[in-house]
């Protein structure tokens, strides 16, 4: 906050030499551009009968450093030189507009939510692509109690998600039958959800015991580690879990009962409907919205409690903690086990919707895009997670959707092989022009008498 | 053994803590009574700071004891205890000297998460809590209250629902000593709290500290490196030089210790400090007709001590 504000009328010498130091700026990119894509782009060798021979390219060279003086000159004129009308943060934050209608917004998007299956037009796969958003959501909002409220940053979050999977797998598969008897199978979903969370929330105590002594990027990658321990133990242990054919046949869930299928004792039967396929798509679509906002209550809950606070707190400065008498290693066990508990929910969920599991489903890319989705909503917050969810999610599959680039581009050129890229692009633009995310606020847990938002520049990100 | 509250409050027995080489504090022994203002002075690298982190389980001392009694006469050994236990069982608070608040948080909340402990056992340790018991919901809304009361003490309630990093240093500083009491200690310990204040604050600062020990008969020890701030409020003096005790008593003797004058003027050579010391003494010598005038109107005084 070292500078002052600007006044925005410049006088008229000043900008004449704002357009010389532009002008100097650009030739000196374009001469660096130069000297580094000279020899890289200008210069190529090929092979020509055993030997080798130079090609010059400088027409291509041209070209490159024109792009860099160009995008550097647009730099300065949209972006550098925008006259700051930020006005220096107020002493005392104003009562955040955002919230205003915040008020508003997430009731809309659950209302939104609950018609989604029977909007007109809206198809199967669109409630597909719902259903794989919200279970993204869902791990969204359960990593992010994790990472944005306590500030361990975990890696390896996608293991308690093949925990919470393979539990409801192996369960559902084998023993409830076993235990149980065959009757027990449409019920197998909703008895195995409580555990599988258990179980994953056991994980997370587990595997959290040794790492939390651990802060910052020992953590990061110790958990890293974790997750690919799991994901190899799942291939590795061919008895317990299939190994790399993974574990197939796992019951679809049934409606309270009532099995997803043509003819009698099916749920169309019984209500006297004409049995459509989708009427699963759109069961399972309500039981992963059930589970998300379950995990939203719950965290929004725990954030007005003393062990939400006490996350947060950890967050901002763990040795404070201690000399305020929090046993740190076990608020931070809780955040890890809760955190790991939605993760079950989540695999278990996984696990019946695919009605097959394997461990390639759990790799770190998954953790990775997990994690970009808490990072690029804003740590912490949980609108800006279903923000990033759909941004993320949603990109990956526009991708599948590109096929009249086919058309135009050379053969060979597939959209999907691309979208890695793109959606890498994509984050490391949003993280440079927004570095905490989408929402930049964060709400106060317990108010005095009014309540105003906390910009998240002041918030610090964890330790680990 | 002795009648209740007739043990002094905390037993500091030849503590030593070492760094490899260098010996921070050595063979340290100083009592702290109740409803006292204890300070801790001396030089840069002293060992000062190490002393408080010693007493608060963040550095386990390589030799010695700290012993802390409560008015029930259950004793702790400190020495032993994880830094958290130290503050939720034997209720020792404390600050630091860099300041440890949570910036992102508001100032309330600062406030409700040093009452974690009781709140945590309100809301049946979130089991009850998550359904907002009853139990818990009064216990936060006292947490609340309780908080507003510090608030007030600490002249912050205006400021209760701004985010903590945004208030001015002195505020802060407040801020934190408030955020300790609210863990409900019976000894508070201050790593510099007067550091880089103006007059002003210095003096909102003293009011706050002489209120803690006089209505809430809380015992203080602070640490100061700047003597002539500690001398208006202080009941008894430990200097500190080198991690060895030079002087201990009340701040009149203190005063006028020829090592305590010696070690602040920093003089190598014995003889040279000779003529150092009787120039000081003689400089100090006038200093308590003022200091006692000024005990009356303390703008005056905090002004003329720190200048
Ligand atoms: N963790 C540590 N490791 C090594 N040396 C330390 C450590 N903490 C303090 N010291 C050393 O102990 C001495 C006393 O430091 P400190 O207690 O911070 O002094 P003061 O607070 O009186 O200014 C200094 O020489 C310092 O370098
Ligand atoms: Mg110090």
């Amino acid at each position: 906050m070292a500078e002052v504000p600007k006044s925005t009328n410049v006088m008229p010498e000043a900008r004449s030499i704002a357009a010389a130091a532009i002008a100097k700026d650009v030739l000196f990119t374009a001469v660096i551009a130069f000297i580094i894509l000279g020899p890289i782009v200008g210069l190529k060798t090929f092979a020509i009968s055993g030997s080798l021979a130079l090609e010059q390219r400088w027409g291509l060279v041209t070209v490159f450093v024109a792009i860099v003086a160009g995008g550097r000159l647009a730099y300065h004129l949209l972006v550098w030189n925008k006259p700051q009308a930020r006005p220096s943060r107020a002493i005392s934050a104003p009562v955040l507009p955002f919230m205003n209608y915040a008020k508003y917004i997430a009731p809309a998007l659950v209302a939104f939510a609950i018609i989604l299956p029977f909007i007109p037009g809206v198809d199967r796969r669109i409630v597909d692509l719902a259903i794989l958003i919200l279970t993204y959501i869902m791990l969204g909002w359960g990593l992010n109690i994790v990472v944005g409220l306590a500030g361990l940053l975990d890696l390896g979050y996608v293991a308690f998600y093949a925990v919470g999977a393979y539990a409801y797998a192996l369960l559902a598969t084998i023993y409830l039958p076993a235990w149980f008897g065959d009757g027990i199978v449409p019920w197998a979903f909703f008895i195995t959800l409580p555990i599988a969370g258990v179980l994953a929330a056991l994980w997370g105590v587990i595997l959290g015991f040794p790492v939390l002594r651990l802060r910052g990027d020992y953590l990061a990658i110790v958990t890293l580690a974790f997750g690919e321990i799991v994901r190899v133990v799942l291939i590795n242990w061919s008895d317990f879990t299939g190994g790399p054919a993974g574990i197939g046949g796992i019951p679809r869930p049934s409606f309270f009962g009532l099995p997803f299928i043509e003819g009698e004792g099916g749920f169309a039967a019984f209500f006297g409907l004409d049995f459509k396929p989708i009427h699963r798509i759109i069961f399972l679509y309500y039981v992963i919205l059930v589970l998300a906002l379950f995990t939203n209550f719950v965290t929004m809950r725990l954030r007005r409690l003393p062990v939400g606070r006490a996350w947060e707190a950890l967050r901002e400065d763990e040795i404070a903690c201690r000399s305020l008498g929090i046993n740190t290693t076990s608020t931070k066990l809780t955040a890890f086990a809760i955190g790991a508990m939605f993760a079950g929910f989540a695999g278990s969920f996984f696990a019946t919707r695919q009605g097959f599991v394997s461990p390639e489903s759990f790799v770190f890319l998954e953790s990775f895009i997990i994690l970009s989705i808490v990072v690029l909503g804003g740590l912490g917050s949980q609108i800006g997670v279903v923000v990033a969810a759909i941004v993320i999610i949603g990109a990956f599959e526009v991708f599948r959707e590109l096929n009249f680039l086919k058309a135009v581009m050379p053969a060979g050129f597939d959209p999907v092989q691309y979208r890695m890229l793109a959606v890498g692009a994509a984050l490391v633009l949003i993280m440079r022009w927004k570095p905490r995310g989408f929402v930049t606020r964060r709400e106060p847990s317990v108010v005095l008498k009014e309540k105003k938002a906390i910009p998240t520049d002041l918030v610090a990100e964890g330790h680990g | 053994m002795s009648a209740s509250g007739q043990e002094a409050l905390l037993r500091v027995e030849h503590l030593t803590m070492r760094f490899g080489g260098l010996t921070a504090i050595g063979d340290l022994s100083f009592t702290a009574a109740r409803n006292d203002i204890t300070a801790i002075i001396g030089p840069n690298g002293a060992g000062k700071t190490t002393v408080f982190n010693c007493l608060t389980g963040f550095y386990k001392p390589t030799e010695g004891s700290v012993i802390l009694t409560h008015v029930d006469d259950k004793q702790f050994l400190l020495e032993r205890m994880d830094d958290f236990r130290i503050s939720q069982r034997a209720k020792v608070a404390r600050t630091f000297q860099n300041i440890r608040l949570f910036a992102g948080m508001t100032v309330l909340e600062n406030l409700m998460v040093a009452q974690h402990n009781t709140l945590m056992r309100a809301s049946g340790f979130t089991v009850t809590g998550i359904f907002n018991s009853p139990t818990y919901a009064r216990a936060s809304h006292e947490a609340v209250e309780f908080s507003e009361y510090w608030l007030e003490k600490a002249g912050l309630v205006d400021r209760a629902d701004d985010p903590a990093g945004e208030l001015p240093y002195g505020d802060q500083r407040r801020l934190e000593i408030a955020r300790a009491m609210c863990t409900k200690p019976v000894l508070l310990c201050l790593d510099e709290p007067a550091a880089g204040l103006n007059p002003r604050e210095s003096e909102d600062l003293n009011r706050l500290l002489l209120n803690i020990r006089d209505e809430q008969k809380i015992a203080i020890l602070l640490i100061e490196h700047d003597m002539s701030v500690v001398m208006g409020i202080s009941d008894h003096i430990v200097v500190l030089d080198y991690g060895v005790k030079i002087s201990d008593g009340s701040p009149a003797e203190v005063r006028n210790d020829p090592a305590v004058i010696r070690a602040y003027l920093g003089v190598e050579d014995e003889e040279e400090a000779e003529v150092v010391v009787e120039r000081a003494v003689a400089a100090v010598a006038k200093k308590p007709a003022r200091a006692k005038v000024a005990a009356k109107k303390s703008p005056a005084r905090k002004k003329g001590v720190r200048k």
